[in-house]
Parts: structure tokens; sequence; C-alpha cells
């Protein structure tokens, strides 16, 4: 099978206990690169742990996970940079500036330079903060770090999106210039872990529904 | 990958912005170190420290003082998401730890800078030891900022982060200070400088600084992980 035909996921019983809890038990599933997942379910389902899953931050109890074609957790190393994470936190330091965090992490990916300031300008201007990028980012409202941390996010375009409540804190003018940056059609995966089917169903092409009741599953 | 030596350039650069702004590790332990040497100054009550005393006192002030900034050596990163961010980029994250390293001998640089001239004026005769001291500091900084870092990074993700850090960084920097004193010690002799024994406490200094730096480099990718 080449690159472009291997699924971006494959999930093949995946599990995650904490202690006696199992916050995942056993999750089989396929999404096809350039698909969008929505991940719903109530508080506590294990959406987050899943999404953390995904972005190797958290390594499975068990069961297979392959992303990109990197089999989960022993090769988690070459996916690094080719995921865009948006989770609850921002990532943001609060004492440097917009612009000089995403400078920081355009640095950490190896964006350097003129095409480095480029994106940021881009990104920037994509989310109506030019005028407010030299600001440090304690100064900011809680909406102001979302649209940051989505530049963040797709800094460095990655072919994956893996994206926590990606409306949070958003206005309706914030949430449609999201769309144009985290939307479905910009050719990545995405994975949206959400609370507000009737905004993120219409963009599925698959739906994940995790339970409370022992990691209860129907894909 | 981005090279490492980018990332190390980034993150550093990123820690002596903040700290240039915020002012939360250096200011408290300059006060820290020189309120002490006050405190030694009148407590004692001697105008003239010499030999083991002067060094005793000379680097348990130090440090104390290191351990208020080894404390907040990562609580950006646990506070902000900066262990996230880190984790996804494409470096190796073993970076994170040589670039924290650096940023504490940075601070314990520049706190020894504004400390050590006040230890002098306020318990040495001459400034003649102040030379050959700075081979000691330095060594000494490296190994204290390698342990520091490394439980530093252990620790933050406890609630008892301020008590942790102590309990086990100060049984681990006894044979650091051991030396650093021993090496100090007849530099601040009353008859003038002396280099007994100065080599050998040098050497002991720099195998506890590459021991640890090793022990470092290799585990900390490990305390990363969830």
């Amino acid at each position: 099978m080449s690159p472009d035909q291997e699924p971006a996921i494959r999930l093949v019983g995946l599990r995650r206990v904490y202690g006696d809890r199992a916050a995942l038990a056993g999750i089989d599933l396929e999404v096809a690169r350039g698909e969008s997942l929505v991940v719903l379910g109530p508080n506590g389902a294990g959406k987050t742990t899943l999404l953390r899953i995904l972005a190797t931050l958290l390594r499975p109890t068990g069961g297979e996970v392959e992303l990109l074609g990197c089999k989960l957790p022993g090769e988690a190393w070459k996916l690094r940079g080719k995921i865009g994470y948006l989770g609850h936190e921002p990532l943001l330091y609060r004492d440097l500036s917009g612009r000089e965090n995403l400078r920081f992490h355009a640095k950490l990916h190896g964006i350097k330079g003129e095409r480095a300031e480029a994106r940021i300008e881009e990104l920037l201007e994509a989310v109506k903060m030019s005028h407010r990028g030299d600001e440090r980012t304690y100064e900011y409202s809680a909406g102001m770090r979302q649209r940051l941390a989505i530049c963040r996010c797709v800094l460095h375009e990655p072919e994956l999106l893996l994206l926590d409540e990606p409306d949070s804190n958003l206005d309706i003018p914030g949430r449609e210039i999201a769309k144009t940056l985290i939307g479905r059609g910009g050719g990545h995966t995405r994975v949206v872990v959400t609370h507000d089917p009737d905004r993120h169903l219409p963009e599925a092409d698959k739906v994940l529904t995790l339970g409370i009741d022992e990691g209860t599953v129907s894909a | 990958m981005t090279p490492s030596r980018t990332a190390f350039a980034a993150i550093l650069a990123k820690d002596l912005r903040a700290e240039l702004r915020t002012l939360q590790s250096l200011p408290a332990m300059a006060l820290f170190a020189v309120s002490s040497y006050v405190i030694f100054r009148f407590g004692l009550n001697h105008s003239h420290l010499s030999g083991a005393l002067a060094s005793g006192v000379l680097w348990v002030t130090l440090l104390f003082a290191a351990v208020l900034g080894i404390n907040r050596l990562f609580v950006a990163e646990r506070e902000e998401g900066g262990f996230d961010a880190i984790r996804l980029a494409p470096i190796d994250r073993s970076v994170l730890f040589t670039a924290k390293v650096a940023a504490l001998i940075i601070y314990l640089a520049l706190l020894e800078l504004i400390a050590v001239p006040i230890f002098a004026l306020f318990f040495l005769n001459s400034a003649a030891s102040l030379p050959p001291l700075i081979i000691v500091l330095v060594l000494a900084d490296i190994g204290l900022a390698a342990t520091g870092t490394l439980i530093s990074s252990m620790a933050v993700n406890s609630r008892a982060r301020d008590l942790l850090v102590p309990l086990v960084l100060l049984p681990l920097v006894i044979p650091l200070m051991i030396a650093a004193t021993a090496a100090t010690e007849p530099l601040m002799l009353l008859g003038g400088v002396s280099y007994h024994r100065f080599g050998t406490w040098l050497m002991v200094l720099g195998l506890y600084d590459l021991i640890f730096a090793l022990l470092g480099y290799a585990v900390f990718d490990f305390l990363l992980e969830d």
C-alpha cells in the first residue's frame, strides 16, 4: 500500500486505563487521509484522552495505533512536526507577545527567517490580530488567545489537525475566521472533539461517539 | 528534525526574555544571598572570616539562593503548556534539558556577580582569592545547574514542588558542596591564597559535572513522557 493509500488514522482495540478506570476501552477506527472525524461524547467519556494519544502526548495502555503510516508509541518521533494540536491549553507563554510566541514555535519547527516572518504575518492577518501581535498574551482575552493558539496550531502546516473544542471562547466572527484555517478542505486530516454537533457534524466524514459506560463506542 | 542548536537557542532566548520581563527568579535569588550575608555578618559577629568558615558561609548561601531559581525553572513549561509544545515539535527533547541548564548557569553567574563581591566586602581581608575562585564557581555552577534542572523537571508536576526540590536536591549536591568548599577553603586562608589540593578538588567538581550532565541528558526524554 502506498503512503497516500494508507489511512491517516488506524486504531485497533485502543485502550487507555487510569488506575482501575478505563477511559478508552477498545476503539476500532479508520480515517482516510483528508477526511474529518468528529468525536462526540459526554464529559469524562475519554475524548481528550483519545486526542492526546493521537497527538503522541499520552501512551496507550493497549491496542494498536497507526498515524500517517507510523506506529505509536514506537515511531512517535517520526510524527513530530506533522501534527497540529489545539488542546484545552493554548500552549502560549503569557510573558511573550503574540508574535514572539509564534516565532518561538516557528523556530522549534525549523521555520526560519523571512519564511517564518511571512507565515506569522499571514496568520495574524487571517485571525485579525496583526495590530495586537506585539502585546504580551496575558493581556489578551480568552478569545484572542484561542485565535493565536489556532495560528500556533497551523503555523507549520501540519498534515493532521487534532482539535479539542476549537470554537471555545470564540465569538461568531472568530468562529468563521477559525473555519478558514482549521476547517475542512485544507487538505489535512482532522479530528474534532466537540460538544456542538450542530456546528461540526455537517463537516464530518465520520463520527465517533464515545460513551461513559466502560468506553462504549459507536462509529 | 529541527537542528538542536536552533531549538536550544530558541528555548534559551525565550527563558531569558521572560526572566528579563518578569524578574521572577534573579532578584529573589540575589536578595536572599545578600540578606543571608548581612545576617551572617552580624550573627557571627566577625568582621573577617577565613578558611573553612568563609568557604562554608559563601557556598551555603549560594546553594540556598540557587534553590529559589531551581524551584521556578520549569514553572512556565508546566503552567503554560510548554512541555506539550516541546513534545509536539520535531526536536530532540534533551535540548530542553541543555537549554534549561544553560539558563540556570546564566542565572547563577549573575547571582554570583552580585553576591560574591558583597561577600568579599563583608568578610574578606583581600580580594586575592577571587580570581582563582572563578574557576571553582564555574565548575560548581555547571554541576548545580545539571542536578537542579534534573530535579526541577521531576518535581514540577508535583503540588509539593517547593518542598520536593530542596528535599531531593540537597542530598544529591552534598558531594558537589564538599568539593566546592574544600577547593575554596585554601583560597581564603588568613595567611593568603594557597593552592593546596586545589587541583584535586577541581577534578572532583569536573567529575561530578560530567556524571550529572550525562545522567540528565540520558534520562530527560524519559521524564517528559506521560
